[in-house]
């Protein structure tokens, strides 16, 4: 009880901006005034309810009259689901792959080790663009890859926490008991290696945040009429003459998730790894 | 220095590196839809679709596809750009400088930045300065280019009309886009410089050296610094990878007429062989990257020689 309260105010702040965005998000069909797609052409560019603007708009209206409340929320839900998923299936895959170069070693761990080493030489938006210039830029196709982003860092970090810990007493102790491996990685190695990879996990999810927001900013990720937090504020880039805050406010929001999660990740590590609390 | 057989055995790796990311990116066109098609666009004329067939031995086998494909990146022929005709690797060459330049600004500026900043929080631990320092750090680095890019714009362009917002005519125009891309490697290296400083001004080497009475800046400077700065190094290498991916967003922020706006306007006109030059550019330059800071690590560290 002592140690959570000693949990610092920065740490607090995030986890509470943390949550707000987490119910922003899933609570978006219900807290958002309008359709998120629903134009009014008479009401464009309109500013904040206390900027000159009218209670009909709280926080303003785009370039098509579009509220820019209901687009945050629906933008929100978008871009948190994507990271979430893709920061979800890349750390599964990259998981399994870990386990599985660490059981098997030999040729398997040397091609997956190859590949860790050919991904880790590649900026991961480039192989993003590259499948979109040839494959065209389908939502299922976008999500797929943000699926496999950061695939590498739990591959690389699994595997090493399986073969030290195989060496292990209680590893052993198992083993003697003639448990099926199956069981022994997933029930046992796996819970005591999980605080790792959890730390990874806090890692790599601004990272993909970052990953979709930047990719649907340039117009290739999350596609019209579908909206993310990047489409907003790439749609905001041709007004901050006019409307800054088209752009500004969905760049806020995306600056307080990736801060928030990185505050959040940093103090969990420090928890975790005691080590690592003086740096 | 390195003996023959771990540099013959490095570049090895560096060549099935490139090799691997050739093939991966033959294997994506090749089975992605009909190559023919992608090289030539929409609605080409039936000489151009025999030309290409023949040049590229799309009617052959594609074992015998795959070895035209790789003997002509050997020779440096990359096709023809779909959006322009001219030749893929000729339209790449052209904004290799604007982006070179961007690049080092930056890489430069966030040493500059990073490099202080890290040291000073070091030295001054567990104080007001050094949770400044780190907090700051933290920022920089969650924060998107993009949307960095984008307020830079609006107080410096729109607001005080000190900068311009795009363009490369000038050495102001430069400002933003170095700062925008070099803001977050600057939080990660100020991090690093920190935590290494710490490790090495916890040795004992450092407090003889105190012990004899040698000053405080002369300490930090000239006795942990060189030793702290051997992982830093290796950062300094894992950020190239970060600034090529960052330079996408930043040169199309400001117009810059750069590689990655080209990979971006190429991207969204499907043009192939202008996004193919520019990946396989990319693993060779990262891939080099990372073979120099191997090498320089193995020469600023004696130990880690094999």
């Amino acid at each position: 009880m002592r140690r959570r309260l000693s949990m610092p105010w920065s740490v607090r702040l995030a986890i509470g901006l943390l949550a707000v965005l987490a119910l922003a998000g899933a609570g978006a069909n219900l807290l958002s005034p309008y359709d998120f797609s629903y134009t009014d052409l008479l009401a464009r560019l309109q500013p904040q309810v206390f900027a000159g603007g009218s209670w009909k708009h709280l926080l303003g209206t785009d370039q098509l009259g579009r509220d820019q409340l209901s687009r945050l929320l629906f933008g929100i839900r978008t871009s948190l689901l994507i990271a979430a998923f893709g920061t979800a299936f890349g750390a599964a895959i990259g998981t399994a792959l870990g386990f599985v170069s660490a059981h098997f070693r030999g040729w398997v761990e040397q091609v997956v080790m190859a590949a860790v080493d050919v991904q880790a030489a590649m900026p991961f938006i480039i192989i993003v663009l590259f499948v979109m210039a040839t494959a065209g830029t389908s939502l299922w196709a976008f999500l797929l890859l943000i699926g496999f982003a950061g695939w590498e860092t739990y591959a690389r970090l699994a595997r090493g926490l399986v073969l030290s810990a195989s060496r292990q007493n209680y590893v052993l102790a198992l083993e003697g008991l003639e448990l099926g491996w199956g069981r022994i990685y997933l029930r046992h190695i796996l819970p005591n290696i999980a605080s790792a990879l959890i730390v990874q996990l806090t890692l790599n999810f601004p990272a993909t945040v970052l990953l979709e927001t930047g990719l649907s900013f340039l117009g290739l990720g999350v596609q019209p009429p579908n909206t993310s937090l990047g489409v907003m504020l790439g749609d905001g880039r041709g007004y901050l003459l006019q409307a800054w805050w088209i752009a500004v406010i969905p760049g806020a929001v995306i600056f307080a998730t990736t801060l928030s999660m990185s505050v959040f990740g940093d103090w969990l590590r420090d928890r975790l790894d005691p080590v690592s609390r003086d740096r | 220095m390195w003996s023959r057989n771990y540099l013959l055995a490095r570049a090895l790796r560096l060549l099935v590196t490139l090799w691997i990311v050739a093939t991966a990116a033959f294997v994506m066109m090749r089975f992605s839809g009909d190559p023919v098609a992608a090289i030539v666009g929409p609605d080409p004329d039936p000489n151009a679709i025999e030309f290409v067939r023949q040049k590229w031995h799309l009617d052959g086998p594609v074992f015998e596809q795959y070895e035209t494909y790789l003997l002509n990146i050997v020779r440096g022929d990359f096709g023809v750009s779909l959006a322009s005709d001219m030749p893929a690797g000729e339209l790449f060459l052209e904004r290799v400088p604007a982006t070179l330049l961007l690049g080092f600004s930056s890489f430069l500026l966030s040493i500059a930045i990073g490099m202080p900043l890290g040291i000073y929080a070091a030295v001054k631990q567990n104080t007001a300065i050094d949770r400044l320092v780190m907090s700051v750090s933290v920022y920089a680095f969650s924060m998107p280019n993009f949307f960095l890019g984008i307020l830079l714009i609006l107080l410096f362009s729109l607001h005080w009309h000190l900068l311009p917002s795009f363009g490369s005519g000038s050495f102001l125009s430069l400002i933003m886009p170095a700062l925008t891309l070099g803001l977050s490697s600057a939080g990660v290296i100020a991090r690093f410089a920190r935590s290494s400083m710490l490790d090495v001004l916890n040795q004992p080497y450092i407090r003889a050296a105190r012990a004899r009475g040698i000053a405080h800046w002369r300490r930090t400077i000239l006795h942990a610094l060189p030793n702290a700065s051997i992982p830093i190094v290796t950062v300094l290498g894992l950020r190239i990878g970060d600034l090529i991916a960052g330079a996408i967003i930043v040169e199309t922020v400001f117009a810059w007429p750069g590689v990655g706006r080209l990979l971006v306007d190429s991207v969204e006109h499907r043009d192939l062989p202008v996004v193919q030059v520019i990946v396989l550019a990319t693993a060779v330059t990262m891939v080099v990257a990372n073979l120099t800071v191997d090498l320089l690590y193995g020469r600023l560290d004696p130990r880690t020689r094999r």
